[in-house]
């Protein structure tokens, strides 16, 4: 038996300094007839490295940079590549960017697919080419003093995993 | 003239967000880092990163994609975003 084919497509990115609501972004993605699974992740502030080593003053605050006009069409793109992969419906990439305090939310990642090994995998695969080509970078603050946040080797090899 | 924009930690460290600079047509993006280290030497530890990224019109590229006038080009830090 042939898969219906999926009617809703959409993608949806958003590069913004609002917060978002996971239960409304959880609902349009829901909203798909044809979709049978929806995944979504979404990834907080926590501390980073080298400020919150011990006895280092404690972080409260990140600061998101990013490429105007270059970070939409890089996520674009990762959604993009993720489609030719799987037979998805719609898909979610929100990632916020300014002043952050201690865990709030981030980012947002949201796929909808007939069934649930697309939408995991897709997921996956879009936050690992989020963390190593969008261009967003931290800034964390502890103290009044700022420190870049440094790339992790791990994402690296964590974007591997799908060439 | 071409027009290179740096972000986040480069550009603290060249202390500067952007740069005009001279370049022959079709010069590739390693070139154009070379010239920027002999127009500033100030900026040779910086630009000699071996994890810089480039953008050129706002793409992923590599640093043997060649240049023209008219392109955006960007150098920045691995990126660490999500």
């Amino acid at each position: 038996m042939t898969e219906p084919a999926l009617i809703n497509v959409e993608t949806y990115i958003s590069v913004q300094h609002d917060d978002f609501d996971m239960a409304a972004e959880y609902q349009r993605l829901a909203a798909s007839a044809s979709c049978g699974a929806v995944v979504t992740f979404s990834g907080l502030v926590r501390e980073f490295a080298k400020l919150s080593e011990q006895d280092a003053p404690k972080v409260t605050e990140l600061f998101l940079e990013h490429y105007p006009g270059m970070t939409e069409k890089a996520l674009a793109d990762i959604v993009e590549r993720a489609r030719s992969r799987w037979p998805l419906g719609p898909v979610t990439v929100i990632h916020r960017i300014g002043a952050l305090p201690l865990n709030a939310q981030i980012v947002f990642v949201g796929v909808a697919s007939a069934h649930r090994d697309a939408a995991f995998s897709a997921a996956q695969f879009i936050m690992d080419f989020l963390k190593t080509e969008a261009p967003f970078w931290k800034r964390e603050t502890a103290d009044g003093k700022t420190s870049w946040v440094d790339a992790r080797q791990s994402d690296q090899e964590a974007s591997k995993r799908w060439s | 003239m071409m027009k290179v924009l740096f972000f986040a930690s480069l550009r603290d460290a060249l202390g500067t967000a952007e740069v005009d600079v001279s370049l022959a047509q079709g010069t590739t993006a390693e070139a154009l880092r070379a010239q920027l280290i002999a127009d500033h030497p100030q900026w040779q530890i910086a630009l000699s990163q071996p994890a810089l990224l480039l953008a050129v019109n706002q793409q992923m590229a590599d640093w043997q994609t060649p240049l023209n006038e008219s392109d955006e080009i960007a150098l920045f830090p691995p990126v660490t975003g999500g």
